[in-house]
């Protein structure tokens, strides 16, 4: 018996839902005209105006927005409202220290939390439940989403933020947690760690929501038998209000795009070229509801398949496959989005050699991340202490610009691979 | 004071690393008068004292070998029970702080040399004073 939060919208026809679409897109291309200068430069210089755009037909006539267009609009060149009608922002880290910050209405939150809590409800989750929210809270939007839709669908929330294990597990077993809400690598880590101290029978879970990181099925079916639950994937970015874009359901065979707040396209990521349903391609979302950050056509560099295919659940929002990759040289570790030229911008700063080597893995179903490093005459000495120290500073400033924590190796110099001169600045060694 | 020159390699935790430096400096006739390896879990260092270290750390740096030329002391040791404690409580009495130490060989029978790091010179100068120890000079070594 499938589970809805919003029944009329989540299992409406498809012509309703395009009809729906339809709507507010003309209505929000009007909005972003008016009130983001930005975009409208953008849509100008490719000779669009509102007029052109009836429906989700009219859609590939719009300007992309990318990652660079949030960062050069940084902080308020991408803003659709008043700051006075805002109440609260979310950001990401990005390179060389220049952060996305999205903004959020009143209304905004609401329907972020809506998406959140249909993907609760998708997996089960009722006012009876207690949902541990073990996500960062904070800037990242994983805390703060999923509490909100617990708070939605009425659970009893547990707004534990992510770390302190011994303290997730003591508040799992003594109040009975039902639903956990956390990256999959810590789904993993908890799973491990309640096999360890032997509380498998003092778990109540019954059902995790585990996103923000790419994660396989053999990782899924890992947890399911480690914790006893059943283990649903959930999708979104901090560009596009944060998680729940996307959700699964106890189909566990994609996840719904909330279609009535997101349109999706395929793209080929070299040609920007829209592609027919079902082929592969880069992952693109226009936000037809938001106010505060309305982002049109934005290409989320994620690879991707859209199906239409009927779902068992009964839901007639679209299915997109988990994430088969990124059209950029973007890593995920660990949830936090890292870019390679992150690092050489930090290792230049601390008089290191640019000369580096990223080595991501996945051990026990968390992942290591190494930062493989040349030495360099000028940071050498005969004292190890001061080349201790040095390395140390590197693990602190990498841990400042990342967010996570690297583990540096100072390596013989011109012993990282070059393959044709270039430098293998990645070598990410997860099979996911 | 007289100082000695001494070459540290930096050695990078992989098998035989150490072997390829020493097998470059006996192929080049370089005599390897005293060494130390100081390690953590992911690199090293060797610090060495050798006959030529003009010559030795042209070689070591062709190869493509990162290096550091520092002066250090040499002190000589009467060689007998309590020779180096006396020394070092003469060097704790007198404030110096001993930020390494390894000791060297000179096939010289009534004496051991100890190479020792401080950034206290005057404090090092002083411990050693008119004491039994002294700082010995390349050339009494046979360095160049």
């Amino acid at each position: 018996m499938a589970n809805y939060y919003q029944p009329e919208i989540e299992t409406a026809s498809p012509e309703e839902i395009r009809q729906l679409q339809n709507e507010r897109l003309v209505k929000q291309v009007k909005h972003v005209w008016d009130n983001v200068p930005y975009y409208r430069k953008k849509m100008e210089e490719k000779g669009v105006t509102p007029d052109d755009i009836k429906g989700v037909d009219d859609l590939y006539k719009l300007p992309f927005l990318c990652k660079d267009d949030l960062r050069e609009a940084y902080p308020y060149g991408l803003l659709g409202m008043p700051l006075a009608d805002c109440v609260r922002i979310h950001s990401t880290s990005g390179t060389t220290g220049k952060r996305v910050v999205a903004f959020y209405t009143q209304h905004d939150v609401d329907l972020w939390e809506d998406c959140c809590a249909r993907a609760i409800v998708a997996a089960g989750g009722t006012k009876e439940d207690v949902c541990q929210v073990a996500y960062g809270y904070g800037l990242f939007t994983g805390g703060s989403g999923l509490h909100g839709g617990s708070h939605k669908v009425g659970c009893l929330t547990l707004p534990m933020s992510s770390g302190n294990t011994d303290r997730q597990l003591q508040f799992m077993t003594d109040l009975g947690a039902t639903i956990i809400c956390c990256t999959p690598s810590y789904a993993a880590y908890l799973a491990e760690s309640i096999h360890e101290n032997g509380l498998r029978d003092q778990i109540k879970l019954k059902a995790g929501i585990f996103g923000a990181e790419a994660w396989s099925e053999d990782m899924r079916k890992d947890i399911e038998d480690k914790l006893g639950i059943k283990a649903y994937d959930i999708y979104g970015l901090t560009e596009t209000s944060g998680p729940g874009v996307a959700f699964e359901c106890e189909a566990q065979t994609g996840m719904h795009i909330n279609e009535d707040h997101f349109i999706a396209e395929i793209i080929d990521p070299e040609t920007g070229e829209v592609l027919p349903e079902g082929e592969k391609g880069e992952l693109v979302f226009t936000a037809i509801t938001k106010e505060a950050f309305p982002l049109l056509r934005y290409r989320t560099r994620d690879i991707c398949v859209l199906s239409r295919e009927k779902c068992s659940c009964g839901r007639t929002f679209v299915k997109m496959c988990k994430p088969m990759g990124r059209s950029d040289d973007m890593l995920i570790i660990r949830g936090v989005n890292v870019f390679p030229s992150q690092i050489e911008t930090v290792l230049l700063q601390e008089g290191f050699s640019p000369n580096y080597q990223i080595v991501v893995d996945r051990v026990n179903n968390s992942d290591t991340f190494e930062v493989l490093v040349e030495m360099t005459p000028e940071l050498f000495s005969d004292s190890l202490a001061q080349i201790s120290k040095a390395e140390k500073d590197l693990v602190v400033s990498l841990k400042s610009m990342l967010g996570i924590a690297a583990k540096v190796k100072l390596v013989a110099p011109k012993s990282i691979t070059r393959s044709e001169g270039k430098a293998v600045r990645v070598i990410d060694k997860r099979k996911i | 004071m007289m100082k000695i020159q001494q070459i540290s390699v930096f050695l990078e935790n992989r098998k035989g690393q150490l072997a390829e430096i020493t097998h470059l400096l006996a192929e080049n006739g370089v005599d390897l008068r005293a060494i130390s390896i100081a390690e953590t879990t992911d690199y090293g260092l060797a610090r060495m004292i050798v006959d030529d270290s003009a010559k030795a750390s042209s070689i070591l740096l062709e190869q493509g070998n990162i290096l550091s030329l520092n002066p250090v002391w040499v002190i000589r040791v009467p060689d007998r029970p309590a020779g180096l404690s006396e020394l070092l409580m003469q060097l704790a009495d007198n404030d110096v702080d001993i930020e390494y130490m390894y000791s060297l060989f000179a096939h010289k029978g009534e004496y051991a040399y100890m190479v020792i790091q401080t950034s206290n010179e005057e404090a090092l100068n002083k411990a050693l004073d008119g004491s039994d120890f002294k700082v010995i000079g390349m050339e009494e070594l046979g360095l160049k």
